[in-house]
């Protein structure tokens, strides 16, 4: 069993109506430990992507040109961090996946690419409160997946989960990176909003495997 | 200035006001350099703009130019950074990202480029800022009951007081009519400076007495804050 071209088109939609649905949530998030532009930036993002992918006149041919044009989408037009994180996630996972279809490895070597995207731009480890909390333990999930023989949508699925339980965990911790970080204590009790988004566009990645 | 000399600054904030004053402010002491705000999203709402920061790198790294780079929060460092990873490695080489706060590293980077340094010393002077402004903060003075004044600054460059700061500093010292003490030794010999074995982390308590002994104070504890330009 394999992931395609469609499959990943699919996970752009269903990303970008997952953050229109919980975009209040997420700026609600924000304004809690943050800016409170979270929810706002990654819908704008996300609505500029899918508009990009409905301009275009042929279907991609790999699946790393869909993630490149969401990269490069999601860096120009999402203002705050998360931009150039994401962007630089999509970025990373496009290189690594510069092929027509994914078996349970190819989707491995996705998730790896983007966390070591993200960690290569932020700078940040696990524990300090950030979307590293959530895939971090994502890329840990869908890498014993995959070795145990789990088919590409499974693999997907422990990764989702795992970045759930990773964000919950966020709600304990104290900030040490980002603008959070300037809150210090009063960062503690509050879900990290970067870390929610990531669940749910990994939540997306694994529906769109169904 | 040759094209191949010029250093521009690119100055990108979340803020478009920010931006265009902070290059309103450096230019104002900086007449002959390029300055070049992005601040703000293409709406002129607060936030960075990827293609507002890859525009202003374009124009300051045209015609062979050289561009260094200051940023105000997290996530303007994180827009300029990827700008500058999908960039061609030829424009990457000739930009710098200054560690640097943003007012004071524009107007000190400013400064340097308009006197026509070459870009590591415009990036060392926006990066040497900081410590100007924190060192006189961090390190107050204190005057003891004999007069004379007294303050501790702690040695940030990585090499520590090899020759050519302790060449810069007794230099520098000679100028006061103060006769100044750094940890014991005379202030005003590069020798007496080299032997003290100062090593970054250490802290150096200096001790002046004179007519002009705050100000020697003063300047000797910014100048080892600014780290002798290799921070």
């Amino acid at each position: 069993m394999t992931l395609d071209v469609a499959w990943a088109i699919e996970w752009v939609r269903l990303s970008a109506q997952t953050v229109t649905e919980h975009r209040t949530e997420l700026i609600e998030l924000d304004r809690q430990i943050g800016d409170g532009d979270h929810g706002e930036n990654l819908f704008r993002g996300f609505t500029a992507v899918v508009a990009k992918l409905d301009a275009l006149e042929e279907r991609p041919a790999d699946i790393g040109d869909v993630l490149k044009l969401v990269a490069t989408t999601l860096m120009s037009t999402v203002g705050g961090a998360a931009g150039p994180l994401y962007g630089t996630a999509y970025l990373r996972a496009a290189k690594a996946t510069g092929v027509p279809e994914l078996d349970s490895h190819g989707v491995v070597a996705l998730l790896e690419g983007a966390l070591e995207g993200i960690v290569a731009r932020g700078k940040a480890h696990t524990g300090e409160k950030t979307m590293v909390d959530a895939w971090a333990p994502a890329v840990e999930a869908a890498v014993a997946a995959a070795d145990s023989g789990a088919t590409p949508g499974a693999v997907l699925d422990a990764a989702a989960q795992a970045a759930a339980l990773g964000a919950e965990a966020t709600v304990e911790l104290v900030a040490t990176k980002g603008r959070a970080s300037y809150l210090g204590e009063r960062s503690l009790h509050h879900m990290d909003p970067g870390a929610r988004s990531t669940e749910l566009i990994l939540r997306a990645a694994a529906q769109a495997a169904e | 200035m040759t094209e191949q000399g010029r250093v521009a600054l690119v100055l990108v904030s979340h803020s478009r006001a920010l931006a265009e004053g902070a290059a309103e402010l450096a230019g104002q002491m900086a007449p002959d350099v390029l300055l070049i705000a992005a601040g703000g999203m293409d709406d002129g709402g607060i936030g960075t703009s990827y293609d507002a920061v890859e525009a202003a790198l374009a124009t300051a790294t045209a015609d062979g130019g050289s561009a260094v780079v200051l940023t105000d929060l997290g996530s303007a460092v994180l827009t300029a950074e990827s700008v500058l990873e999908l960039a061609d490695p030829g424009v990457v080489e000739r930009v710098r990202l200054a560690d640097a706060p943003f007012v004071e590293g524009a107007v000190a980077a400013a400064v340097t480029a308009n006197g026509g340094a070459d870009l590591d010393t415009v990036l060392a002077s926006a990066q040497a800022a900081g410590g100007l402004f924190a060192g006189s903060a961090a390190a107050p003075q204190e005057t003891l009951a004999d007069g004379a004044v007294r303050a501790t600054v702690t040695v940030r460059n990585p090499l520590g007081l090899h020759a050519r700061p302790a060449a810069v500093l007794a230099r520098m010292l000679a100028g006061y009519e103060a006769k100044v003490q750094v940890d014991g030794a005379n202030g005003a010999s590069v020798l007496a400076l080299m032997k003290l074995g100062a090593t970054q982390g250490h802290e150096l308590v200096v001790v002046a007495e004179g007519p002009q002994a705050a100000d020697a104070v003063t300047a000797f504890v910014e100048a080892v804050e600014g780290g002798f330009g290799e921070i």
